[in-house]
């Protein structure tokens, strides 16, 4: 999958929970929850809904990482190809 | 005969406009079976039939508006029959007029547009002086009888978001004025260190997929859960004739909702489920709550709520009591703060949880014990997992 398949993947993974998120205004550079209003559970179901679509397995442990959008395409870019 | 009447949706719900039966006369009907589906000025509600028969006479129709109570349908027993010539006739046979016992009042211009529409304006519930019907009053009798006939994903398409926002800012004010006019609140609270409730979680999250992972918002509701059994005078409604403590634990979650607003829904039985069935429900609640598919028995039901701010939240809460429940709990942010203990100062992760409650049925320091309580349970997590 290249980054442009990923990047829309994702988006269209988050706008499953939260319809408001214009992909082309949302910036990769930023906290994602600080652009999109996630709560707790939005984050896990946004996850699940990644686990599904991907097959990757996010342990909880690595949650800290994933802040901006552009960290989170990078870890999944790496699960995938791992 | 069983009368079927609109159930109580809610200190904040009385009324539904009818948008679907779905079920029809000669059905057999089990209790807790969905039978139709109502829209408030919250969310569309999936209402239960409460006992076991036969769908005998749909009394309400679709785009009709009812105030809870009103006589719905009419249920035949198991083994119960009906005199002859009166078996359950189709619903269309034999028009019931709502609250039909002079002819309504509707302006020219109603009249008018229903005839147009091809409504009849017997059938049309008014807004205006006196129960008249106005236009607008048609229009959206018209909006909800194609809603209704379209079927489909009910909640998407019961009223416009902007009129559904509207109606719920009304609804919560109604609702808030009346508990802050009728309560007299007192509000206590108290920071819990949860470093060991965290670290025992994420223990346990490390050993489960994520479709199974555990939320710190369920192991806090499940710890109130058990800290209000000891506390009746916390769990309960205030009514008429006074205070009626629960027996039953169903606590009340408050759920925002992505276009604003907020349902407070109940998680039934929450003392009693183990942890992993408790995040289930939680899951599937708010799941449920933002899809606009509620059921009526999760909504008068609650005996306590809980409101939590989440880890995008501010540090504290001090909620209004949802009549006629007596007590709100609030959780803020879990955040690493200063803690003092045994002349020592460390950092740990630390919630603060406070208590509104009910001056007519308990006192400040009733209150102070049972967030006492609460914060013991905290720190036995294990103990909630059960």
């Amino acid at each position: 999958m290249n980054p442009g398949e990923l990047r829309n993947l994702v988006i269209t993974t988050l706008q499953g929970i939260a319809p408001e998120v214009d992909g082309a205004k949302l910036r990769d550079d930023l906290p994602l929850r600080r652009q999109v209003d996630l709560d707790s559970m939005d984050w896990l179901n946004f996850l699940l809904g990644l686990n599904k679509a991907l097959g990757v397995e996010i342990p909880e442990a690595d949650y800290a990482r994933l802040t901006t959008l552009a960290a989170l395409l990078d870890y999944l870019q790496h699960k995938l190809k791992g | 005969m069983i009368e079927f009447r609109l159930p109580a949706l809610g200190a904040d719900m009385d009324e539904g406009t009818l948008l679907e039966w779905k079920v029809k006369p000669g059905d057999r009907v089990k209790r807790g079976q969905v039978i139709a589906v109502v829209d408030t000025a919250k969310a569309a509600i999936d209402v239960e039939c409460w006992q076991d028969g036969i769908v005998h006479q749909l009394i309400a129709e679709p785009g009709q508006k009812l105030p809870v109570g009103a006589l719905m349908a009419t249920l035949l027993e198991e083994g119960e029959k009906v005199g002859a010539g009166e078996t359950a006739p189709p619903p269309a046979a034999t028009p019931t007029p709502p609250q039909a016992t002079e002819r309504r009042r509707i302006s020219p211009a109603a009249r008018k547009r229903a005839a147009e529409l091809g409504l009849d304006p017997e059938r049309i519930s008014g807004s205006g002086p006196q129960g008249a019907v106005t236009l607008e009053d048609v229009e959206k009798a018209a909006a909800q009888k194609s809603v209704a006939a379209g079927a489909a994903p009910v909640a998407a398409a019961t009223q416009s978001a902007p009129a559904r926002s509207i109606e719920m800012r009304k609804t919560i004010a109604a609702a808030m004025s009346r508990s802050k006019r009728e309560i007299p609140h007192y509000y206590v609270s108290e920071d819990i260190p949860l470093a060991q409730m965290l670290a025992w979680l994420q223990a346990q999250n490390a050993q489960r997929p994520l479709s199974e992972r555990l939320l710190p918002a369920a192991v806090l509701l499940k710890a109130v859960a058990r800290a209000v059994k000891d506390f009746p005078e916390l769990n309960g409604h205030y009514l008429e004739d006074g205070y009626h403590p629960a027996s039953a634990v169903h606590l009340g979650v408050a759920i925002s909702l992505r276009e604003g607003g907020l349902v407070a829904p109940a998680l039934l039985d929450a003392d009693r489920k183990p942890l992993t069935l408790l995040m289930q429900a939680l899951a599937d609640l708010v799941r449920r709550t933002r899809a606009g598919s509620l059921r009526s028995s999760e909504l008068g039901a609650a005996t306590i709520t809980v409101t939590n701010l989440g880890d995008q939240g501010s540090q504290a809460v001090f909620g209004v009591i949802t009549p006629p429940q007596v007590a709100l709990v609030g959780f803020g942010r879990i955040a690493e703060r200063p803690w003092a203990e045994n002349g020592g100062l460390k950092a740990l992760p630390v919630v603060t949880a406070s208590l509104s409650a009910d001056h007519r049925v308990s006192d400040g320091h009733r209150g102070a014990l049972f967030l006492r309580q609460l914060a013991d349970w905290l720190q036995r997590p294990e103990e909630l997992a059960k």
